[in-house]
C-alpha cells in the first residue's frame, strides 16, 4: 500500500564541496576504516589537503562515490583493488567522452 | 507466477558443466554490472543473472530446479507442485549471493526462500547490520537544474514483516532537487535506505541525476551549448541576433566575418553553481533555399560577381 509523503527531503549533492571524515566515509560504504586506507594507498580515493593524521583526513563526495563503486566491483566481479582503480579511471574517461559526444550533438 | 528459465538467462545449455556456468556468469557479470554498463536495463539484467547463478552454481539447488523445470519455458505460468523440494536440502547452504540477494524474484523466493536476508534476521541475537543502501535514477529537465525543483519519487522497497516474510512496499518520497546539479551527479539522502538489523542504522538513498535531452540545448558539466542558425549575411556582415537561453531571450552581437562553427561565450549564463557555468553559442550558417526566381537570381549574381572558391585550401 502506498504511503503519502509527509515532507520534502533535501539531500546532499556529492560533489567536491561536501566533505566526509574517514569514519563517515567508512560508515557510508559499510566498510572498516582499514578498507578506505587501502583505497588511499591504491590511489582510488585521495584525502584532501596535506593531513598526515588519518583521523583528520577528509574526503569529497566524489571520493565517496568512487569508494562505493570500488567496493561493488570487488564484491560483484571479484576484481582486485588495482583492477578496480583501472576500471574506475576508464569509466570516468568514457563518461567524459560520452558527455563530449552529447555536446557535439 | 512466471517460470524463470535460468539456463536461458545465463545463455548456457541445460547440460552445461559447473565450470561453464561459472564462466558464463563471470562474462555476463562484467558486461551488465550497473557500474560499468549504463544502459537502462543493465541493472535488471544483472539482478536476473545473479539470481540464476545463485541457483545454478549450487549443485543441490540446480538438481531440484532441473527436476522441477524440465517441462517449463521462460515466462510460462508456473505453480510449484506440493512437496516439490522433498529430498533436497539447501537451507544450510551458502546463500551469500554474489550479486546481493535482497531483491530476488517471487519465483526464486517461492522455491528457495528469502536467501540470507531473513536468515540473518532469524539469528539476530546481538547481530547488528547496517541497512542496505538504495539507489535510484531521476530524470530532470535542464530548467530543474537551473531553478531547482521538487520531485516525487516512487521506490519499491523489500521489507521484512514480524513473521519474517519479505514483502515489497511502495514508498513515495518528495525530494528537493537543488539548483546547480550536474548530469551524473549523485544526491545522498542519509538514513532513507533500508532499515538495519539489530542496532544497525538505516541505509542511505542515493539518487543519480540524469538530464532529459533538450530539443536544442546540450549540457556539458555546468555549461550549456546551443547551435544557433544564422543567415549568411549575418555571419558575413555581423549584426545583433536574438538568442534563446533557459533564463530568457538575450541579444548577442555577431562580429563581421564569422564562420560556421564559431563558438561564442555568454559568461555565467550556464547552470548556476559556485562557479556558474557558461552558455556557448555555436554559429551554424543556414542557407536560404533557392526556391524562387528571385533567390536563384541572387545566388547567380553572387556566383558571377564574388569569384569565390571555397576549396582553395584543398588546392583544387
Amino acid at each position: 500500500m502506498p504511503t503519502t509523503p509527509k515532507q520534502t527531503l533535501t539531500g546532499l549533492i556529492l560533489d567536491e564541496d561536501c566533505l566526509f571524515t574517514l569514519d563517515e566515509i567508512s560508515y557510508a560504504c559499510s566498510v572498516r576504516t582499514e578498507y578506505i586506507i587501502e583505497l588511499v594507498d591504491e590511489g582510488i580515493v585521495e584525502p584532501m589537503g596535506q593531513q598526515r593524521e588519518q583521523q583528520q583526513w577528509s574526503f569529497t563526495g566524489e571520493s565517496l562515490i568512487r569508494a562505493r563503486k570500488a567496493r561493488r566491483l570487488q564484491q560483484d566481479l571479484g576484481i582486485n583493488l588495482a583492477g578496480a582503480a583501472v576500471v574506475l579511471d576508464m569509466m570516468e574517461e568514457i563518461e567524459q567522452l560520452r558527455e563530449r559526444l552529447r555536446r557535439l550533438g | 507466477m512466471e517460470f524463470r528459465d535460468y539456463y536461458e538467462i545465463m545463455g548456457v545449455e541445460r547440460n552445461a558443466t559447473q565450470d561453464d556456468i561459472k564462466r558464463a556468469y563471470r562474462k555476463l557479470a562484467r558486461k551488465y554490472h550497473p557500474d560499468i554498463n549504463k544502459d537502462a536495463d543493465a541493472e535488471e539484467k544483472f539482478k536476473e543473472m545473479g539470481e540464476a547463478y545463485e541457483v545454478l552454481k549450487d549443485p543441490e539447488k540446480r538438481a531440484a530446479y532441473d527436476q522441477l523445470g524440465r517441462n517449463y519455458k521462460n515466462g510460462q505460468d508456473f505453480t510449484p507442485p506440493p512437496g516439490w523440494d522433498a529430498g533436497f536440502e539447501f537451507s544450510g547452504g551458502d546463500f551469500g549471493g554474489a550479486a546481493g540477494s535482497a531483491a530476488f524474484s517471487d519465483f526464486f523466493e517461492t522455491l528457495f526462500g528469502h536467501g540470507d536476508f531473513t536468515r540473518g534476521r532469524g539469528q539476530a541475537g546481538g547481530f547488528h547490520v547496517r541497512g542496505q543502501d538504495h539507489h535510484a535514477k531521476i530524470l530532470i529537465d535542464l530548467e530543474d537544474a537551473i531553478h531547482g525543483a521538487t520531485r516525487t519519487i516512487t521506490l519499491q522497497v523489500p521489507e521484512v514483516d514480524q513473521q519474517g516474510h519479505v514483502q515489497t512496499r511502495t514508498r513515495t518520497l518528495n525530494v528537493n532537487i537543488p539548483k546547480g546539479v550536474k548530469q551524473g551527479q549523485q544526491i545522498r539522502l542519509a538514513g532513507q535506505g533500508a532499515p538495519g538489523m539489530g542496532q544497525g542504522g538505516k541505509g542511505d538513498l542515493y539518487l543519480e541525476i540524469e538530464f532529459r535531452p533538450h530539443s536544442f540545448y546540450r549540457v556539458e558539466g555546468h555549461d550549456i551549448y546551443l547551435d544557433l542558425p544564422v543567415a549568411p549575411w549575418e555571419a558575413a556582415l555581423g549584426g545583433t541576433v536574438k538568442v534563446p537561453t533557459p533564463s530568457g531571450i538575450v541579444e548577442m552581437k555577431i562580429p563581421p566575418g564569422s564562420g560556421s562553427g564559431k563558438k561564442m561565450r555568454l559568461k555565467g549564463r550556464g547552470i548556476p553553481a559556485k562557479t556558474a557555468g557558461d552558455f556557448y553559442v555555436v554559429l551554424k550558417i543556414s542557407l536560404p533555399e533557392a526556391d524562387s526566381d528571385k533567390a536563384k537570381a541572387l545566388y547567380r549574381q553572387m556566383k558571377t560577381e564574388l569569384n569565390y572558391n571555397p576549396r582553395q585550401k584543398l588546392g583544387v
